[in-house]
Formats: C-alpha cells, structure tokens, sequence
C-alpha cells in the first residue's frame, strides 16, 4: 500500500467548517477524483485516511495534514492535481509527497508544534503587547475550558514556546502540541485573564505551520520534507 | 426588488459565527452550488425550504429548481433556510436580515421568494423567515418586497397561510418556475407597470398561479364555507394543478448539492418515477401526484453514475411513493448492482410495498456487502382496517415476505401502521401485536435464530385535503394516545417476544396540529401569527413544539368565528361542504372521491370492495387525465443497462 501525505488549506468561510465536515469533503472528493483508495476490511469497509493535529472549528489554516492510503502506486503530484480539481472551493490542496520518501515517523508525531497567527478584533496594539509581557513573565496560567468529560482547568503558559504581539493587533504565536492539548483558545483565555486583554475581543485564527518543533530556533520545520 | 446589487451580510455575520451551533450551515459553498453575477439577472428567485439547513438541503424538490432556474442566464437562483433559534438571536441583536447561503443576499432584495412546503408544520418558520427578511408577514401589506409564492405538497390547500403568500403553485415546479420567470420578465422589462397587484393579475391570469388575495370567502351560520369566489375578472374559477410530462427530458439533479454540513440524507437520489395509483386512501402524494410518469431505465442509469461522479456520494437511493412497482425495477437492480459491483457504491430502495417486493431484488440491493434493515408500510394492523384504506396487503404476503427475507439472512425488519384510520376500534390496532409476533415467530422458525428483531413504528393519522379522506373524523389527541398505550402494553406483555419487538411511537398532540393547518381555511391563519407571535418555531421538531401554545393560540385566533379546533379536526364532513380547497384542482374528480370514501365505509362493514392500480387494469375514472389531459408513461422499454466503459 502506498502511503500519501497530504497539505491541505482551510480558507476563507470554509474555516467554519468543523473536522468531521472536512474528513467528509475529504472521502467524498477521493471518491469523485478516482483515486484508487485502499479500504479498512470489515463489514463497513472504510477508505483509508489518517488526519492528524486536525484545527478547531472557525480556525483557517493553511498547514493542516492527512494521509492517504492507495490500493496502487500513483504520482503525487497527479493525485495533488485530481484532488484539487474536485474539493470544495477554501478546501485547497498545498502539498502532496509520498511518505517513503518523506520524513520517517507518523504524521502524528512529526506535528509536534504549530505556528498560529491570532488577529485581535478590536484590541488596540498597546494593550495587546501589554498582555503578551505579563502573560511571558509568568510562569503557569491557569486556565478553564468546558470539555467533553466536564469543567477542567490546567496550565497554558508551558506550551508556548514563543509569542509576540507584532504590528497591528496580531499575534504571533507557537504553541507546542501535548497533553492536555493548549488550544490558542486557551492562550487568549490566559491573556484575558491574567494579561487583562478585553473580556469581550474576539480572535481570528490561522494555524501558518504544523510540524516538528525546534526548540533552540523556536521553529516549526516541513513534516512533508525529503527523507535524509 | 432592489435595482443594485445589495450588498453580502457576511462581513456583518462573520465575526458571530463562532458564538452560534454549527455555524457552517449558514456559509454556504456546497459543492455544485453557483454563484452568479447580481447585475446580469433579469428576475432574482430566492427559494426556502422552512426547516434547518441539515433537513432543508437535502430536499430535491429545492435543489430541482435550483439548478433549473440557474440554467437560464437571464434568471439567479439561491437558498435559505430556517435559522436555529441562537442564530436568530444574533440576527435580531445586530439587524442582520435572513440572507441567502450562496451569496449572503439580503432576502427582501430579490423579485420572488418561493417557499417549499412538504409539511404544514413549516408555516411559522415561514412567518419567521419573512419578519427576519424584513417583509411584512401579511401579503396586502407588501409593497416592492419580494413576491412570496408557496409551493410543495402542502400547497394543495394554501388557504391557512392564504394572507401570508402572495400566490401558491400546485404540482410539479419544474416548467411553471420558469412560466412566472418570462411573466415577471416581460413586466420588470415594460418598467413594472401598476406595480404588485398588476404582476399579481397577470400571474393569477395565466391560470396556473393561485393569488389568494382575487379570491373572496363567505362563510354561513353554521360556521363552514359559503362560497369561494373570484373577485377580479382574471381570476379562473378553480386554479390547475402542473403535471411534468416525460420526466426523460427533466433529469435533475444533474449538478447535486454537496454540503460540507453533515444532513439528514447522505446520499444522493434518483427519483426513479412520479405518482402513484396504487389508491391508499389515505396517501395525499398518491392522490396528487398523479399519473404515474416513469423515467426510463437508460435515464435512470445515466442518472445515477452522473451523480456518484458529481457527488463522491457512496450510497445512491432509488426515490418514489413505491419503488419496487417501477416496470423495469428488476433490471434497474441487476444493472446498477453489476455495474457497481466491487466498488463502494451501494444502493437502497425506500419505499416498497410489501407485495412488489421479492427477495431477488433484495438481494441485488444488498449486493454490494451492506444489508440494512428492510422497512414495509402494512400501515393498518387488521385485515379490516387494510381494506379501509385501500391497501391490500394481506397477512400471508407479509408474513411470506418477511420469512423470505429472514431465511435470507435479513435479521431486522421495520414496520410503519398508523392509528386512527376511519371506522378503527381498539381491537383492529392492537392486531399490530398479534402481527409483529407471528412476524417474529416466522422469523425465528425459518431462520433457526433468535436474535430476530422487528420494530413497530407508528404514528396518529391525519386526513388531507384531495383524498378520499378528506371528509373523515381525526382521532382525538387522547384516544389516540390510550390506543397506543395499549398497544405498547400488550406488546411488552408477552415475554415471549416483547424484547424481540420495538415500539416507536408519535403521541397525538402534533398530529392535531398538523390535522388543523392540513384542512384548515384562512381563519387559521390567525393561529398561525398568533404562535408565531408567541415564539413558535420548528413545529416539526419534538423539543420545539409546544401544544399548550397551539391550543392556546387556537383559542384566542379563532375566537368569533363560531367555529374551533374540534370544529377543524374531529368533525366528519358532509358531502355538500364546500371545502376550503375546492376551488384548488388537484384533477381527481371529487364525486369519485366521495364514491371512494363511501366504498371504505362499506369495506369497514366487511362488502369486499377493491380498487386496483389503473397501471395493470382498466381506468376507475378518478379523473386526473382527461381533466389535466396527461397519461400514464410506464414502459417497460425492453432496454438494458450497460456496463460503464473504462474510465
């Protein structure tokens, strides 16, 4: 079986769309593109497709991955090409590479960290680089966030590994991946809180990079490159 | 009707998408949806299907017009649907008005807004949508606002959202979308000349669009209609329903709407024929939708592979009132099951009666791997009450079908019955006991398992305007519910099979309420704006429908009149009422009607009286062709599917 990975971006409305809608997209427009997909056994067979580190709904993002598994060997690139013909307009194909050739390890653990753009509806920048310094110089922020098993609280301050308040009111931010998952939610819940950012700004999200994480550089590297 | 292009509400929507659920029901962009330029349109259609986008989308009559319209360069065509009650919420809070999905249109902007009803149960997400449009809720009040027409099957009888719309069309949409296209055109074109009750005229004159407003409605002492007469010249005495013809040439949906938003149907359907003459007495779309037009097996074979290229869709649905009596069905399920054999299509067939079916078919469906359940529609529990309504399945074509089916492998069968069918008693329902346990019994013997299931599904019958029911009592909300009750008992009772039979039932509350607005007249409409008012919205949905509230508002809507909701439902008519949709043609002759509802009766008193489908025996003269000047078009054609050449 041939393993492809994919790159795929969320843009524009269809950021709204949530992970189960895109890995519906995702099946259906396998299916229109006559990708020849191998198939799970079993008496509900189903194709094979891996999504990993998969962004909220309302986030747009232009680094999002998945892995396809093919019944027979194809060009990336003409997958690359059929894929994108057929998926929904905001859905766009960025990247395929053929995992052999790629980087060894799962996609899982090769997305190890995110590069998120976070736009600040309505903060003034003052008050937005205010709130990032206080929320550095602290060493754990508390946070709250209703889940599925219920009201939990944990740290989001140590999965930040960098984040500034650049021109305008956007901020850059890299957050690592782990247990519990810090969503960027959590990091502007934090500076709501402790930075004193305004209770009522909304936030527009763009994940920019998904990958394995540089800590020295603070870096997010290209999980789709060349294997060594 | 707005001159310049209006602009997106999106940018103003956008910011609270993230405070509402699923907000990707409100962005749009399905796959095959279109987008066209404001500006080089001549007439602007938004059209609505009044139930959450996840119900609405799926919807083919929507989608059908949809696309038939956008095909013409001259005409634009987008979609809205009911808003959830927290996406109303922000709507109020920002002044954000009802906006189309495709383009974020403003709804009041556009030249007509047809509206799709299935059910009745959409009428106040209708007043909803209008008031969140900005459009006045009453048509007499409307001035350059959108032209509101209702259509689908609950149009038959409009007359209780008669002060809401501005007209209503009956019957197939497919060419009458585009007949009141060219009659807005011309008059948009000379400069919209006399304004909208000029428009109004010319459509009511053209004979196929019923305008409420030229019709006036006396009521006598008693309370019941008096006459419905035309009050401008224009006007016909009685407004036609449309019949497509030779549905080969209509094969929409070419381009089939795939939503990002997980729906109700999954799938992408082929409606393999129109009407049914089977002759349930109690089936309004078998009594409207006639005379039974098939498509043919080729069109139905290109149809299908068109739609699993357009859609990546797995599963197609072959769609009818009752599929497996298309002439070529055999050939149909042999086809595509070879045609598809080894890939991930799989096919189903809802919608089969219990005596069409046989086992090869069934087998052909399930070729594929996947064998869900098989569903029949017995819908009365006793012989008597089968004969009543005109449904002549019998117990041994039951119990043999669904042996067949269980020695076949088939684990699980559903059943579909209604209760509070004219002349039923307690006894005839809860025959549905005695049925579902020699169904399981059957089942267990030539199966050799236990692990045999059947589910009973029922709900309260209400009777419908143009059908031979039309004049009968509805069961009371209580009555029905104590049948119910003992029904679910006596199931449950027996331990034998109680664990082996599901019961699914609808309690009879909703099906007052749909029994009212079914065969209501404009003084209903008082009730409808009254729950509106109140806060009534998705009547359809359990968790959203409030009886108290109907029953409340039916009190103070209809104070005055002399007349109530008992009035509206329980009463049985005579056969000289005039009827709030008798001046509405559905075709069918209404002395066969009453002739029809006479021979029930007769049935329920044990005369043997059957009347047979007209496809396979002589014409019963109920009247639709000679007075619609149609005719059945069923083949067989002789033809056969053909593989698909290689891609």
């Amino acid at each position: 079986m041939q393993r492809l990975r994919l790159r795929y971006a969320k843009r524009g409305r269809l950021r709204f769309t949530s992970h189960r809608d895109v890995s519906r997209a995702i099946e259906r427009a396998v299916a229109r593109a006559g990708v020849p997909m191998a198939y799970s056994s079993g008496f509900h067979p189903h194709p094979r497709i891996s999504y990993a580190g998969a962004s909220p709904t309302g986030a747009a993002s232009e680094a999002e991955y998945v892995e396809l598994g093919l019944a027979e060997q194809r060009d990336p690139e003409e997958v690359r090409r059929a894929l994108d013909g057929v998926l929904p307009h905001g859905l766009d194909l960025v990247a395929v590479v053929d995992s052999a050739e790629s980087l060894p390890g799962s996609l899982s653990d090769l997305l190890q960290a995110s590069r998120w753009r976070v736009d600040l509806v309505g903060v003034d920048e003052a008050a937005a680089a205010s709130a990032v310094e206080r929320f550095l110089a602290t060493e754990s922020v508390e946070v709250e966030r209703m889940t599925k098993k219920g009201l939990r609280t944990f740290d989001c301050r140590a999965a930040v590994v960098t984040m500034s308040a650049g021109s305008g009111s956007g901020l850059d931010l890299l957050l690592e991946h782990g247990t519990p998952a810090v969503r960027p939610d959590d990091v502007l819940t934090g500076l709501r809180e402790l930075g004193g950012l305004p209770g009522e700004s909304t936030a527009l999200l763009t994940r920019l990079a998904q990958g394995p994480l540089d800590r020295e550089a603070a870096e997010v590297g290209d999980p789709l490159a060349k294997r060594e | 009707m707005s001159v310049s292009a209006p602009e997106s509400v999106f940018p103003r929507l956008e910011p609270h998408l993230l405070t509402v659920s699923k907000p990707i029901q409100y962005v749009g962009g399905e796959l095959n949806s279109v987008q066209k330029p404001w500006d080089e349109a001549e007439v602007r259609w938004v059209l609505m299907y009044p139930d959450a986008y996840e119900v609405g989308l799926p919807n083919q009559g929507v989608q059908i017009l949809y696309e038939v319209l956008n095909e013409r360069p001259w005409i634009l065509a987008e979609r809205t649907y009911a808003v959830w009650p927290d996406m109303e919420e922000v709507l109020r809070e920002q002044g954000i008005p009802q906006f189309t999905v495709d383009a974020h249109r403003p709804v009041g902007a556009f030249d007509l807004f047809g509206i799709s009803f299935s059910t009745e149960l959409g009428y106040t997400n209708m007043l909803n949508a209008l008031d969140l449009a900005g459009i006045p809720i009453h048509a007499v009040d409307r001035d350059t606002h959108p032209l509101v027409i209702a259509g689908g099957h609950a149009a038959f009888n409009p007359e209780p959202i008669a002060d809401f719309v501005d007209a209503a069309v009956l019957g197939d949409g497919e060419e009458v979308v585009l007949k009141i296209s060219d009659v807005v055109r011309e008059w948009k074109g000379e400069g919209s000349p006399g304004g909208r009750v000029e428009i109004l005229r010319r459509l009511a004159a053209s004979g196929t669009v019923y305008v409420p407003r030229f019709y006036d409605v006396e009521y006598d002492d008693s309370g019941a209609i008096a006459s419905v007469v035309p009050n401008v010249p224009d006007a016909p005495e009685r407004v036609r329903k449309h019949t497509l013809m030779d549905l080969d040439q209509w094969p929409y949906p070419r381009n089939p709407l795939v939503p990002l938003a997980e729906t109700v149907h999954e799938r992408f359907s082929v409606e393999i024929f129109r009407g049914c003459t089977r002759g349930c007495r109690f089936c309004q779309a078998g009594m409207i939708t006639r005379p039974v037009r098939e498509r043919s097996i080729t069109t139905i074979g290109d149809m299908v592979e068109n739609g699993i290229q357009k859609t990546g869709f797995e599963e197609v649905g072959l769609l009818s009132l009752s599929s497996a009596d298309h002439t070529e069905i055999g050939d149909v399920a042999t086809g595509l099951a070879d045609r598809y054999e080894g890939s991930n299509v799989s096919l189903s067939l809802p919608s089969t009666r219990v005596d069409a079916f046989n086992i090869t078919l069934a087998n052909e469906f399930s070729r594929n791997g996947r064998r869900s359940g098989l569903t029949f529609a017995p819908e009365g529990g006793s012989e008597r009450m089968r004969k009543v309504i005109n449904k002549m399945v019998t117990e041994e074509d039951l119990i043999r079908t669904v042996a067949a089916a269980y020695s076949h492998g088939w684990r699980q069968v559903k059943l579909y019955f209604m209760c509070g069918l004219p002349t039923e008693t307690d006894e005839d329902v809860l025959q549905i006991a005695e049925l579902a346990k020699k169904v399981i019994a059957t089942g267990r013997e030539v199966s050799g398992r236990n692990d045999i299931r059947c589910t009973v599904s029922i709900g309260g019958f209400v009777p419908k305007p143009h059908t031979p029911f039309q004049w009968a009592s509805q069961l009371d909300v209580e009555t029905t519910d104590e049948r119910l009750r003992q029904l679910r008992e006596t199931v449950r009772a027996d331990k034998r099979f109680g664990r082996a039979i599901g019961f699914r039932y609808h309690d009879g509350q909703p099906g007052i309420i749909e029994g009212l607005l079914s065969r209501g007249d404009r003084r209903v409409g008082r009730v409808i704006e009254a729950v509106w008012r109140d806060g009534g919205r998705f009547d359809g949905w359990s968790e959203h429908f409030s009886y108290d509230r109907w029953i409340a508002s039916a009190a103070s809507g209809l104070a005055g009149t002399g007349v109530d909701l008992d009035w509206y439902t329980l009463r049985e008519r005579e056969y000289d009422e005039v009827l709030p949709w008798d001046h509405l043609d559905s075709g069918l002759d209404k002395d066969w009607m009453w002739a029809d509802w006479e021979d029930a009766l007769a049935a329920a008193r044990g005369e043997d009286i059957e009347v047979e489908d007209c496809r396979w025996t002589p014409c019963y003269d109920c009247g639709v062709c000679p007075e619609m000047g149609t005719e059945i078009q069923v083949g067989p054609t002789g033809q056969k599917l053909l593989p698909l050449s290689v891609v």
